[in-house]
């Protein structure tokens, strides 16, 4: 960890539904060029914890802050433009449409043409419209997801509509892009080369990346940084070698055989 | 490129439309067209511009809104007080009818930030049910025996609703405003989370379809003598919804072509108002069952040329729902 300022600054934040604390107490610090990975057995809360940080769910104690500023009581649409992506667990295309208008909804943010232009066909339409097309094209070629442009999202193999997701996210223009299970469902063939991906992009557009990921070989693999998250707690945080000869850790994932 | 070809689709739909409009005002002035079509013709147009305004909200934005009888019944009132009361031009009619039809839209999606589905659609059928029940009671509009109307809509005036109605709703959905709209009705947590200020898009997509639904009732109320609460019921909001529900959710020439077919079936069963529940509500079951995405889908006429006939990407198509 390098003394430079946390780009996100999580302090003792938690939640509970009802009864139910599922995320309790959570301190998080991540820096700028990052690459780290959140565990943690099924129902650890990992995902409650990404809801938190991108306003899915106000947090009933603790703060959230995004390059020194306070992210409370911010609405999602708000948190995504101040610099945090996502992808989602269970994928959240909008499958009806194509792929490319996809990633055009998620660089809608930085579209300057108002709807008054757009409905009377003004040149700032035109202009904004092919400035959205050209981006949202890079990004496809970026994932090699071009050749698939006009085809609808729903009609994309699974293991591209993951691909898609995270292409989209990053249209967003994040500072900070949270991934969900990225590999989920994918082959061994798969995962390789959407790890070699994100570490691609990490580079290219200067991003800190937050991974929940339940292969662990692979998060040991890739991720300088592992937060290890069980039944709402942090319970280990440190470097993947620390984390793999934690005794905590090894109780919490007693009797799944990963480690 | 894709554009391009769209373009010209446009253009050519506008040419081949002008080229109707003179058809039929030729009709009409000569005396050809007799009283009953004439009638029959600007029943469409005012239908076309109620299923294309509620397609913006429903088939576009996803908001199940099933009152929109009430913004036609707000557009009617507003132009006939203007015309008969203010005695001002029916231009300025037509729009003080649209504005104060949106602003009503404004007030309807407020709460439409908070409730989704089922609920947004029981509010709305509230919404629909009040402005008729505030008509009723108001006795400077008539109340129940409604308010005299001077015949003021003719067909140039209809076509050219009509045309902006359709052209705005075309290009407000092809922009990346549409894309926002849609989003929202495709997922709206993703939505959020990719930066679309989902609640912004509900209210425009209310506001813009409330205005044209407006402006249609402004069309209306001055192609009758005579307007009354009673005809902005519940049934009225329902025929219009059928329009969108079956010319298929998400198509905008599904809407204009299943307004003008039913709008059709209706002029000519008109005797019958037996006959003619029995017929929709078949046509509604036949359609439920053999083609629930409706008349078009969520394709538009322009695609029906341009589209090759390879569909092979159906084998992979069904695991969107797994993890
Ligand atoms: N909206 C909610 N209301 C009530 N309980 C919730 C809600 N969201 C999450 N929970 C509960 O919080 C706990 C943590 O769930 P979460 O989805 O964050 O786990 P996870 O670590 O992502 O698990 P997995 O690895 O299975 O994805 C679970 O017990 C879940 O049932
Ligand atoms: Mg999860």
């Amino acid at each position: 960890m390098e003394a430079t300022i946390p780009l996100l600054k999580v302090d003792s934040v938690g939640i509970r539904f009802g009864g139910l604390k599922a995320v309790s107490d959570v301190n998080v610090e991540l820096f700028p060029g990052e690459l780290v990975g959140l565990i943690g057995p099924n129902g650890a809360g990992k995902t409650t914890f990404f809801n938190l940080l991108t306003g899915v769910y106000v947090p009933t104690e603790g703060t959230i802050a995004l390059n020194g500023e306070n992210l409370k009581k911010q609405p999602p649409y708000k948190i995504t433009r101040k610099g945090i992506s996502r992808t989602f667990q269970n994928i959240r295309l909008f499958s009806e449409l194509s792929v490319i208008d996809n990633v055009k909804v998620a660089y809608h943010s930085l579209a300057k043409h108002a709807i008054v232009s757009s409905i009377f066909r003004l040149s700032g339409h035109f202009s904004g419209e092919k400035d959205m097309d050209e981006k949202a094209l890079e990004f496809l070629r970026i994932f090699n997801l071009d050749h698939f442009k006009d085809e609808k999202a729903k009609n994309l193999p699974y293991g591209q509509q993951r691909r898609l997701e995270i292409a989209r996210a990053l249209a967003a223009n994040p500072k900070l892009l949270l991934l969900d299970e990225p590999a989920a469902g994918m082959n061994p063939h798969e995962t390789k080369e959407l790890m070699n991906l994100i570490a691609f992009i990490r580079k290219e557009f200067n991003l800190t990346v937050l991974l929940i990921e339940h292969d662990m070989s692979l998060v040991m693999g890739v991720c300088e940084r592992i937060y290890v998250l069980d039944h709402g707690q942090l319970i280990a945080h440190g470097k993947p070698g620390e984390i793999r000869n934690d005794p905590k850790v090894i109780e919490a994932y007693l009797g799944e055989e990963v480690l | 490129m894709t554009t391009l070809k769209n373009s010209k689709g446009f253009w050519l739909s506008i040419v081949l439309a002008l080229i109707f409009f003179g058809i039929m005002q030729f009709s009409i002035s000569s005396g050809m067209l007799n009283p009953f079509y004439i009638n029959t013709l600007m029943f469409i147009g005012i239908n076309i511009m109620l299923a294309t305004s509620l397609h913006l909200i429903i088939g576009i934005t996803g908001q199940f809104s099933i009152g929109h009888a009430g913004f036609l019944a707000v557009g009617a009132y507003a132009s006939a007080v203007m015309t008969m009361k203010l005695e001002l031009p029916f231009i300025i009619a037509i729009l003080a009818g649209g504005i104060i039809a949106a602003a009503a839209g404004m007030v309807i999606g407020i709460p439409s930030l908070r409730l989704k589905g089922d609920y947004l659609a029981i509010a709305t059928l509230g919404f629909g049910e009040i402005v008729r029940i505030v008509l009723l009671n108001i006795e400077y509009v008539g109340g129940a025996s409604g308010m005299q109307v001077s015949h003021l809509t003719t067909w140039p005036w209809v076509f050219a609703c009509v045309m902006i109605t359709v052209i705005v709703i075309r290009n407000f959905t092809n922009s990346t405003h549409g894309r926002a709209c849609i989003s929202v009705r495709e997922d709206e947590t993703a939505a959020d989370a990719m930066g679309i200020n989902t609640t912004y898009y509900k209210v425009a997509a209310f506001v813009i379809g409330a205005f044209f639904a407006g402006v249609a009732g402004s069309l209306y109320a001055h192609n009758f003598y005579i307007i009354q609460p009673s005809n902005f019921g519940f049934l009225k909001s329902f025929d219009i919804l059928i329009f969108v529900v079956l010319g298929g959710l998400g198509s905008l020439s599904g809407s204009v072509l299943a307004a003008i077919l039913l709008t059709i079936v209706t002029t000519f069963l008109q005797d019958y108002p037996e006959t003619r529940m029995i017929i929709y509500s078949l046509v509604l079951i036949l359609m439920m069952i053999f083609r629930p995405q409706g008349l078009m889908g969520t394709r538009e006429i322009s695609t029906l040329f341009t589209h090759k006939k390879t569909k092979g990407g159906k084998k992979d198509g069904s695991h969107n729902t797994v993890a």
